[in-house]
């Protein structure tokens, strides 16, 4: 078991949600949150080997001039890391490798989309096979969604939610697209769908605006990789950690803690326990 | 040679920006469209091998999912018509940006001087159409003509040419004139001296063009300037500079000018600097009545004010307005205003990090049918293009955009008021000493850091201070680039943490000659040599150089002995900064190209030179027929009017287009309610995410009120500020203003022959701003003037209404004390804090019925001050279910609203209102619709009834109905009758139709 859990936000070149998403990693129990701008990984002086939890959160990478995430998906695929004989690359897929967890939030998991980590079937990261394109709406929306969990997914972040989550999404391009049928089928078949935009009562997924804020193919929010350990969402766990973030909170009787943290809390119980 | 990479999307995919651009088409021109379909085009003009550009278009370029790509091959098909837009050379293009530092990745090595990637989108048109339409759709839609060329080719054409023809907007610089600097005559006549300032659009009036010609004649500057080998003629570099230095828009002349007022008994008085006498008294005088209370920082010197938040940091505001731009280019005045304020805060002590913006935008109706003077865009472009620019600048740059307004009138089709705030915090202590302060020590480096200079934004401080006109300049308009900045504000913060630097500052309007101008003021001097400037493109003047107006930029001063570690790490953060000189104690600010002075001014000529204006101010109260009020027996018609009026009516459609939530500590969002929907009153935000301590930031405007007296309207937005951050549960115990006016031109001259008027209103409201701030312990923290909101085509004239925009910044100790506006539950008590009189003049009521009216809403200042502190501390009791502030429309616009949000009805009665004034004027129009300031509607669980009431004894309150199950809003009329019933499903309906579609 490690002594220290430790965990990593990426920032620079547009992440916006960096202070948040480090606060949730504290509150969630990591020991340690490092918030890593871009620039000290490419230089080299902080190594993602030494972290146990890496969050690609969200924001607007580059602007998102050529496509949410693409420019930052072609940095960390060419980007050289200047003291070591290594691509951002290499750092990325040992990460995977050693087992451990991988949390991307609205930028972040279009960059998990865009560079092939999700869905990664089969372990073949690094091939694209879905997409998060604008939202039908046409719109940039900053708006609160149901997502239905779906108990059969293999994420390590969602055990423990009951029927789902309520958590905003804020963004322009959140409609997931797979890239065939086979690919759509195969998340459905293997559960790798793991949360799904649905009525209050988190029955049913949804293709009602805004219930379905972006027109996602089959409602899909968020999904993860065959083991659990790589999961995207559209939608911001960070952003509500505590009663106070809800709309709301003035009007509801709501527990202190946000239904976000529960996220942030299996992952660093998944740290503790198997890394 | 120039390749195109095309990049279309598949066609089963569905393409949300063509179905938008089809919308428009469809709803603003009436054009039958059957199809748009959209494709990106990225010219890339490097030398690249056929396998990068290949990598460059299949991986960066294309998302393979949805896209398909050709390289130098068309993509597009079936369609009628092609129209391709792209920039005109030499404006920001961020996608080009980007495109490019993509293919660098790829290849591992930078472009080449001259090298670069362009972008244009191609709209493919299927639909009967004339070439005219098309060409129309390109002009009034796809295109801003000012900074994008455009190109329409039928499907025939197209097919013959072989696709689109590539086209490389660089900017072709003719001969490398070697920086020219021209010497200029003013030994010449009054004419020609008026000439020489009218056609370089230096805004110069003849009596500062005077000055300047006396200052050179002077035989001790003769003999100064020749030491430096320079004429005794100002050089190009010099006069601009001065011009930028002096123009309305950096030196506020009008606020610092000499008035010469008369009211309407006849009583005259001579006011100097009605900043002086007013605003910075106002300051002076509030935070000597709060003596060991004081709260205030840092005031009116700096970019932004400070003002403390609690022990370990303080707070930053500042609102500017980007009104001009804006009216040229909505998109990118309003993207270059809201990033532009951003620098504010951060270029404030020794730099904030930015917690939220504020917007509130000032239009004519979206919807305007009549014609248009010709340099006019219509108020929907402007609407648009504005609302997208703050969404791209806020959202892109992680800064959440809590609070606004959107307010219609239709002399706002003259100029559109843009107003962006941002505010920032600070570590109370940086490195040892108080964060707000800085200073320059001579031999100081000069670093200069962000974008390039280009000769984007010349002239944007002087053609902002003339009215908009058919020649105003185009180079004054240009694109934001938030991630630009972005990367430049993460360098820089964590540059401030380890001391690298000493000072900083924003450059703004006016460019380096204003920044480093600013801060010569400092220590006393600058030697700066412009020629090590990075240039977006060669051929630059030095004129242009020292006065452009290029975004994304700081001036620092660096002590040499960190310069090594500063400059290290911007290049690690890829930020571009440059040394461009150092700070002296010379009294000049003198400036160099290469080894030759283009410039040799003496700063205290540059900063004192120019004398006050004198301006006449006469009042005379201006009389509207006074309507008759019409009491009908049901007066549901006209809330529901009312509740769909432009003014009223609910802009969610707008809001949720801005992230409110972004950076986690969003308390009290936008909206609220069962539903998510209804209209809050104040944002309540926590900049700390483990603390509870909030801040809490709200506004008032109210422009229509000018129109009876502006004494009034300041007033009023004042109060309306105060009252909509107290409704939310703001502390008045740490509360700070800041004021923003726009006015119309108040200058008397031949284009303004009312220009006594127009500055006797500012007169008043100023006076109000001082009577009002003062007796709410309002210190002013900073503000903004912009002076010149006219449009004049030598024909028409259009002069917006004097608006003053009112924020209020502040504090609650505990955000989980926060109230909102909905009602929460069935059976809990109504009440209304204060008083309802006979005030509709000016009420969006009486505009209604078309009519003005005169009895404009009077602030009672002490009754209403004591009961909002006797309502705060209900707040901090928890006493308090809703609050909702009357405004717009008084109670029965602020009760639906409240019922409309909670999903729970009222009954009201009428006969319970409290009344000022005549009993004679006391009618249920006026009870409904009166706009009386300081008025809140509060609920309460009735098990805190008497909690509440004896904390709110001694105050003018009174309990007027009760929170119903039955979804409806029912209100009793004076006779016993009902003057209003109606379902709240059809009341919110009303309120959300008008605006939803856009």
């Amino acid at each position: 078991m490690v002594q220290k859990t430790r965990a990593i936000v990426i920032t620079g070149n547009g992440t916006n949600c960096e202070r948040e998403a480090a606060h949730a990693c504290r509150l969630g129990g990591f020991d340690e949150t490092v918030i890593a701008h871009i620039s000290d990984l490419l230089a080299g002086d902080i190594r993602l080997d030494d972290f146990h939890f890496l969050n690609l959160t969200g924001g607007f990478l580059d602007g998102d001039d050529l496509g949410s995430a693409k420019a930052q998906a072609n940095r960390f695929k060419y980007a050289r890391v200047d003291e070591l004989a290594e691509h951002l690359f290499d750092q990325l897929l040992r990460f995977i490798n050693d087992g451990k967890p991988i949390l991307g939030v609205c930028n972040g998991f279009q960059l998990m989309v865009k560079m092939g980590l999700l869905p990664a079937f089969d372990g073949n990261y690094f091939r694209q096979e879905a997409t998060l394109t604008f939202n039908d709406c046409g719109r940039f929306q900053d708006r609160w969604v149901y997502l239905k969990n779906n108990p059969a997914s293999p994420s390590i972040f969602t055990g423990g939610i009951e029927k789902g989550i309520y958590l905003p999404i804020r963004h322009g391009e959140g409609k997931f697209v797979a890239a065939s049928t086979e690919a759509l089928e195969r998340i459905e078949r293997d559960n790798l769908a793991v949360l799904k935009y649905s009525d209050p009562a988190f029955r049913t997924p949804t293709m009602e605006f805004p219930l379905n804020p972006n027109g996602s193919v089959n409602a899909i929010a968020g999904i993860c990789d065959e083991t659990g350990r790589l999961m995207g969402l559209m939608p911001h766990p960070e952003a509500f950690v505590h009663r106070v973030n809800h709309p709301r909170w003035t009007r509801e009787n709501l527990p202190e803690e946000g239904d976000g943290l529960i996220l942030f809390k299996n992952a660093a119980e998944y740290v503790k326990k198997h890394l | 040679m120039a390749h195109r990479i095309e990049v279309a999307l598949k066609d089963s995919v569905r393409d949300a920006r063509g179905e938008r651009i089809k919308r428009e088409i469809e709803h603003f021109l009436r054009l039958p469209v059957e199809r748009v379909r959209t494709i990106d085009v990225y010219t890339v003009d490097a030398a690249l091998s056929e396998m990068e550009l290949e990598k460059a278009a299949s991986e960066p370029y294309c998302d393979p999912v949805i896209q398909t790509y050709g390289i130098d091959h068309p993509q597009a098909a079936d369609f009628d018509f092609l129209v391709e837009v792209g920039f005109r050379p030499g404006v920001t293009d961020n996608v080009g940006r980007t495109a490019r530092e993509a293919i660098e990745y790829i290849t591992g090595r930078p472009f080449r001087a001259g090298e670069g990637v362009y972008t244009s989108v191609q709209y493919l048109i299927s639909g009967r159409l004339a070439v005219a339409d098309v060409e129309r759709i390109a002009t009034d839609l796809l295109c801003n003509t000012l900074i994008q060329r455009y190109q329409v080719v039928d499907s025939a054409t197209f097919a013959v040419q072989g696709g689109m023809p590539v086209y490389v907007p660089k900017v072709e610089v003719g001969t490398q004139h070697a920086a020219a600097v021209r010497e200029i005559d003013l030994n010449v006549s009054d004419e020609e001296l008026v000439r020489i300032s009218r056609d370089g659009v230096l805004a110069l009036s003849l009596e500062e063009m005077r000055i300047i010609r006396d200052h050179y004649r002077d035989p001790q500057v003769q003999e100064e300037r020749r030491k430096m080998e320079l004429g005794a003629k100002p050089t190009d570099v010099e006069l601009e500079c001065l011009a930028q230095t002096w123009s309305e828009h950096c030196k506020h002349k009008i606020f610092a000018g000499t008035v010469h007022y008369e009211d309407e008994q006849g009583n005259k008085q001579e006011i100097r600097s009605l900043f002086k006498s007013f605003i910075q008294r106002t300051t002076s005088d509030v935070r000597e009545k709060l003596g060991a209370n004081d709260f205030c920082l840092s005031v009116f010197k700096d970019n932004a004010g400070v003002i403390r938040f609690n022990d370990t940091h303080s707070l930053v505001f500042k609102v500017e307005t980007h009104n001009s731009p804006s009216a040229l280019d909505p998109y990118g005045g309003a993207l270059t205003g809201i990033v532009g304020v951003n620098r504010d805060p951060f270029g404030t002590g020794k730099g904030a990090s930015l917690i939220f913006n504020t917007d509130v935008f000032c239009f004519a109706d979206p919807f305007y049918a009549k014609p248009l003077p010709s340099r006019l865009l219509h108020p929907r472009r402007i609407f648009e293009g504005v609302v997208e620019g703050v969404e791209h600048g806020g959202n892109k740059s992680g800064i959440p955009t809590v609070n606004g307004s959107l307010v219609f009138d239709e002399r706002f089709a003259g100029k559109p008021l843009v107003f962006c705030g941002t505010a920032g915090i600070m570590p109370a202590e940086i490195n040892g000493e108080p964060s707000f302060e800085k200073s320059i020590s001579p031999g100081d480096l000069i670093v200069m850091t962000g974008g390039r200079i280009g000769k984007d934004g010349i002239h944007g401080a002087t053609f902002s201070s003339e009215e908009l006109s058919e020649s105003s300049p185009v180079s004054a308009v240009q694109i934001g680039d938030p991630i630009t900045q972005k990367r430049m504000f993460d360098f820089l913060i964590r540059a401030r943490d380890k001391g690298l630097y000493r000072f900083i500052t924003d450059n703004g309007a006016g460019g380096l000659s204003s920044s480093i101008g600013e801060m010569s003021g400092e220590c006393g001097g600058c030697r700066m040599d412009i020629s090590k400037a990075p240039l977006k493109y060669p051929g630059l003047n030095p004129w242009e150089i020292l006065i452009s107006e290029a975004q994304e930029r700081m001036s620092l001063a660096v002590p040499p002995e960190r310069i090594d570690e500063f400059m290290a790490m911007a290049r690690r953060f890829g930020v571009e900064a440059t040394v461009l000189g150092e700070f002296t104690d010379s009294g000049y600010f003198h400036i160099l190209f290469g080894d030759r002075t283009v410039a040799y001014l003496p700063v205290a000529f540059m900063h004192e030179g120019l004398p006050p204006m004198q301006l006449p101010a006469k009042w005379e109260p201006p009389r509207h027929e006074e309507p008759h009020v019409v009491v009908t027996e049901n007066l549901t018609a006209d809330l529901i009017s009312l509740l769909s009026s432009l003014n009223i009516c609910s802009k969610e459609s707008v809001v949720r287009r801005y992230d409110h939530e972004v950076q986690g500590g969003s308390v009290v969002k936008p909206f609220t309610g069962v539903a998510d929907d209804g209209p809050s009153d104040a944002a309540v935000v926590r900049p700390i995410l483990d603390s509870f301590e909030g801040v809490v930031v709200a506004h008032g405007i109210c422009p229509r009120y000018s129109d009876i007296d502006t004494y009034h309207m300041t007033a009023n937005a004042i109060d309306e500020g105060l009252r909509n951050y107290v409704a939310v549960g703001g502390s008045l115990d740490l509360v700070a203003g800041l004021d923003n006016f726009c006015w119309c031109d108040p200058v008397l001259s031949e284009k303004t022959p009312d220009g006594p008027y127009k500055m006797a209103q500012l007169v008043r409201a100023n006076q109000a701003l001082y009577d009002v701030c003062l007796a709410y312990n309002l210190p002013l923290i900073s503000g903004k003037d912009s002076m010149k909101n006219d449009f004049y085509d030598g024909g028409t004239k259009i002069s917006i209404p004097p608006t003053i925009l009112f924020s209020v910044i502040g504090k609650i100790e505990d955000a989980r004390k926060a109230v909102t506006m909905d009602v929460k539950r069935p059976g809990d008590i109504v009440y209304l804090l204060g008083k309802t009189g006979d005030e509709l003049g000016g009420s969006e009521y009486f505009a209604l019925k078309g009519a003005i009216g005169n009895k404009v809403p009077v602030v009672d200042t002490t009754k209403a001050y004591k009961r909002y502190q006797a309502y705060h501390l209900a707040v901090t009791q928890g006493l308090v279910a809703s609050c909702h502030d009357l405004s717009d429309g008084g109670l029965a616009v602020a009760a639906a609203e409240s019922a409309f949000a909670g999903g729970f009805g009222f009954g009201l009665d009428l006969s319970r209102v409290l009344w000022k004034g005549n009993e004679s004027d006391r009618n249920d129009v006026t009870l409904l619709f009166s706009e009386s300031a300081s008025r809140h509607l509060v609920t309460v669980h009735p098990e805190k009834r008497d909690e509440f009431e004896a904390v709110m004894s001694g105050n003018c309150f009174a309990s007027i109905g009760v929170v119903t199950e039955e979804p409806d809003l029912a209100i009793t009329g004076l006779n016993g009758s009902t003057v209003v019933k109606a379902d709240l499903a059809e009341l919110k309906e009303a309120w959300q139709k008008t605006l939803r579609e856009l």
